[in-house]
């Protein structure tokens, strides 16, 4: 855990001493467009002049553009991290392109054209016929594309004053807003991934609710207009001011396929006074092909900050997705009183990896953390939970509370656990309890003998096991993560 | 109903079962009575399709059809259930929940339509007084917590639920309070009728009392050695099972 807190010192101070070596090769470089109908597509590789492209194209103002570069200087000095426990080619970052406009035509005519294993899988979840042409790139009704929606729905956001709008427009609408809190959380500085991310992502969603105002609906990416396009380098900010709260949901239950394998988001949530934040994801990227091929690699950097007394972030995730998952949603607990939480059930089948978990860092008295994680292994897979609860001097009376339960499927997969506890005060109460289990033939036979087919029996039993994290999310997304759990194991045992 | 024939099983290699006989017509009940460790849970585990359980010879049949060419599922959705020895514990899986999947199981089987949710409910109200079976058991996951007489209760309930047609009993006498026998016995008799059959598995006359046996046989070795009416299982009850020993003993060395 190498990347732990130092981020609480301000990012300015560590980074103005940066010496910045303009990098001999990028001189040779030149950079241009691919440009054809569809979409705007940089070419490959990674130097200054990207970064100012890729600012100038979204019409940022000079200050982001100079953080970017600050990030770019950072990035540059940095190792990719070798802790985690997954193992992959070594990613070649001058052979990726950074920038790609949003796509303006659909990729498809119809959904004939559509990889039928996709379609299949879109059927189980239930996903209306409209939703799926939409989620594969093919052309939709101009009926269910009108904004209509979207637009009801920004009324009644604007009435309360609450924000919610991509992270682009915001720097537009909000710069203030964004000065005062892009990186506050996540500092480019923190690890390789999120300096990455600083200095080339694409978009995201940015959100504010303000001071006493409850957000009257789960905010959902799927409601943002634009959203369409996933990022590669997506960026999200959340704030909720003294006394609000939100409830956000992330991502979608049908596998998203994309081209690009890299992904590397980054996620910053603040909450004020009293406020609480639900920060709620169903991750389904393409995890690649029964033999481990393709897939998507995700190196994501979550993080919250509970920066008022009483305030409360709770994470809550069902990672079925990528070939590669990396990826601890934290808190940190500066108010007095506040609580982090975090549930989270992480599925792994064939070849797939995943090393997740949480950091839990308390700082203010009387804080409360809840880390409950539940990973199944299936296949060749890999499946580890990593996890870090610091106790610092001044957090007097704090707790924790750590339940780590893992699954395992057939005999060829792995379960590992990593926790890490440093107690600096005294008079804190941390509690870790762990399992690992194969799942139990017998509860399968008990299951078909009372006329339950296998594949049924497995659901249950493992929708049992996850019951504690399902309980956490928004009940519809809570019934598409069950689905979704069935057909990532599917086949799976028997 | 169910037709065995010269069954021979073997669970790791071992052989346990070794030559087993038995015709059980509809609308009969049987017992099976026989020391510890003499092979009746691994019938039971047979009939069932316990994939532990390796068949090497003999043949099942069961309402006329192959019942070993059949998955296990199958098996329960034709109508056999078994009232488990030790019934097993399914966390997080609400035992209302395991049961509608199961009951609308049987009904897809038998090309009925889901039962309603107040269907579903009138249903397991109405199955559960009959047991005096507490309704917060239902809610609760299956068997977690469970006490051990719960867990007996609850197999029984969940026989009335699904309906089948043939019923193993594996010891479910053990571990009930007297009330509670009475209780689960009177269970199985108001379900009990002309078309549907017993198989009960037991060490203890008592329950017989209240469930009563046409037949009763002794199984001892993986054998079936004596077979008789339901004064045999009070024979046994009072002198034990080393008189039959005996008796096996001479056949065997003549
Ligand atoms: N899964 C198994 N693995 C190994 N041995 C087994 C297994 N199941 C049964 N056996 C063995 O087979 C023999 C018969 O066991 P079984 O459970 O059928 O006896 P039982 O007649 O039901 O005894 P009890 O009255 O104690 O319930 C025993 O020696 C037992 O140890
Ligand atoms: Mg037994």
């Amino acid at each position: 855990m190498n990347d732990s807190v130092e981020e609480l010192k301000p990012q300015e101070e560590l980074s103005e001493d940066m010496k910045v070596l303009d990098d001999l090769t990028s001189s040779e470089y030149k950079w241009g467009f691919v440009t054809d109908i569809e979409s705007e597509t940089a070419a490959k590789g990674l130097n200054e002049d990207v970064i100012r492209m890729i600012s100038s194209k979204k019409n940022e103002p000079e200050w982001m553009t100079e953080w970017r570069l600050k990030a770019f200087r950072y990035w540059k000095k940095m190792e990719e991290p070798k802790w985690p426990n997954v193992h992959y080619p070594k990613i070649d970052f001058q052979d990726i392109s950074y920038y790609s406009a949003p796509k303006k035509k659909p990729v498809l005519n119809s959904l004939d054209e559509v990889d039928p294993e996709l379609l299949r899988t879109f059927e189980k979840l239930g996903i209306p016929l409209e939703e799926q042409k939409l989620l594969s790139g093919v052309a939709v009704d101009a009926v269910f594309d009108s904004v209509s929606v979207a637009t009801t729905f920004k009324e009644t956001l604007n009435e309360k004053g609450i924000i919610f709008c991509s992270i682009s427009e915001a720097l537009k609408e909000h710069p203030e807003l964004i000065k005062k809190y892009l990186g506050s959380v996540v500092p480019y500085t923190d690890n390789f991934y999120a300096a990455l991310n600083a200095a080339v992502f694409s978009d995201g969603s940015f959100v504010f609710i303000p001071k006493g105002v409850r957000c009257p609906m789960e905010l959902s990416t799927y409601f943002r207009i634009n959203s369409q396009e996933t990022g590669q380098f997506e960026r999200t900010l959340i704030i909720a001011e003294d006394d609000s709260y939100v409830s956000y949901l992330e991502g979608c239950t049908a596998p998203i396929r994309d081209t690009n394998q890299l992904h590397a988001a980054v996620v910053e949530l603040i909450a004020l006074e009293n406020a609480e934040i639900k920060y709620s994801t169903v991750q389904n990227w393409y995890p690649g092909d029964k033999e481990g091929k393709g897939g998507i690699y995700n190196f994501v950097t979550k993080r919250g900050a509970c920066r008022g007394r009483h305030s409360k972030i709770s994470w809550t995730q069902v990672e079925t997705g990528s070939a590669i998952t990396w990826k601890y949603p934290s808190c940190i607990l500066q108010g007095d009183y506040s609580v982090g939480e975090f549930y989270s059930v992480a599925v792994t089948n064939n070849y797939q990896q995943a090393d997740t978990g949480t950091k839990m860092i308390h700082i203010g008295r009387n804080t409360k953390s809840t880390i409950v994680s539940k990973g199944i292994s299936a296949g060749k897979s890999n499946n580890s939970y990593r996890g870090l609860v610091r106790i610092g001097k001044n957090a007097e009376g704090a707790r924790n509370y750590t339940q780590c339960d893992s699954m395992l499927m057939g005999d060829r997969c792995g379960a590992h656990t990593f926790p890490y506890i440093e107690v600096e005060n005294e008079s804190a109460k941390v509690e870790h309890e762990a399992s690992t289990s194969k799942i139990g033939e017998d509860q399968i036979f008990y299951l078909n003998q009372r006329g339950i087919g296998t594949e049924d029996a497995v659901n249950m039993i493992v929708n049992g096991f996850c019951k504690e994290v399902f309980k956490e999310l928004p009940m519809e997304f809570a019934v598409e993560a069950q689905k979704l759990l069935a057909i990532s194991l599917e086949g799976s045992v028997g | 109903m169910l037709s065995i024939k010269n069954l021979h099983a073997n669970v790791e290699g071992k052989e346990i079962l070794k030559g087993i006989d038995l015709e059980i017509k509809p609308g009969e009940v049987h017992a099976i009575m026989g020391p510890n460790g003499s092979g009746k849970s691994t019938l039971a585990n047979v009939l069932t399709g316990n994939k532990n359980y390796e068949v090497t010879d003999g043949t099942i049949f069961f309402d006329g059809k192959n019942l070993l060419d059949m998955e296990i599922e199958t098996r329960a959705r034709e109508g056999m259930f078994l009232a488990f020895q030790y019934p097993i514990e399914i966390a997080g899986i609400s035992n209302a929940t395991f049961l509608k999947t199961a009951v609308n199981e049987m009904r897809k089987y038998r090309n009925m339509p889901e039962l309603t949710p107040k269907e579903f409910l009138d249903k397991i109200k109405e199955r559960a007084k009959i047991l005096g079976l507490d309704e917060t058991l239902i809610s609760r996951y299956v068997n977690v917590g469970f006490s051990g007489g719960e867990k007996k209760r609850n197999e029984i309930f969940q026989m009335l639920m699904l309906e089948p047609k043939f019923v193993l009993l594996d010891e479910t006498d053990s571990g009930l309070d007297i009330d509670a026998l009475r209780i689960v016995s009177e269970g199985v008799n108001i379900y009990k009728n002309a078309t549907n059959s017993f198989l009960v598995i037991t060490h203890y006359q008592r329950l017989l009392n209240y469930i009563k046996p046409d037949f009763v046989h002794v199984l001892y070795k993986g054998k079936i050695i004596k077979s008789g009416g339901k004064e045999l299982a009070l024979e046994l009850e009072e002198k034990g099972y080393d008189w039959i020993k005996e008796e096996e003993l001479q056949t065997e060395n003549k």
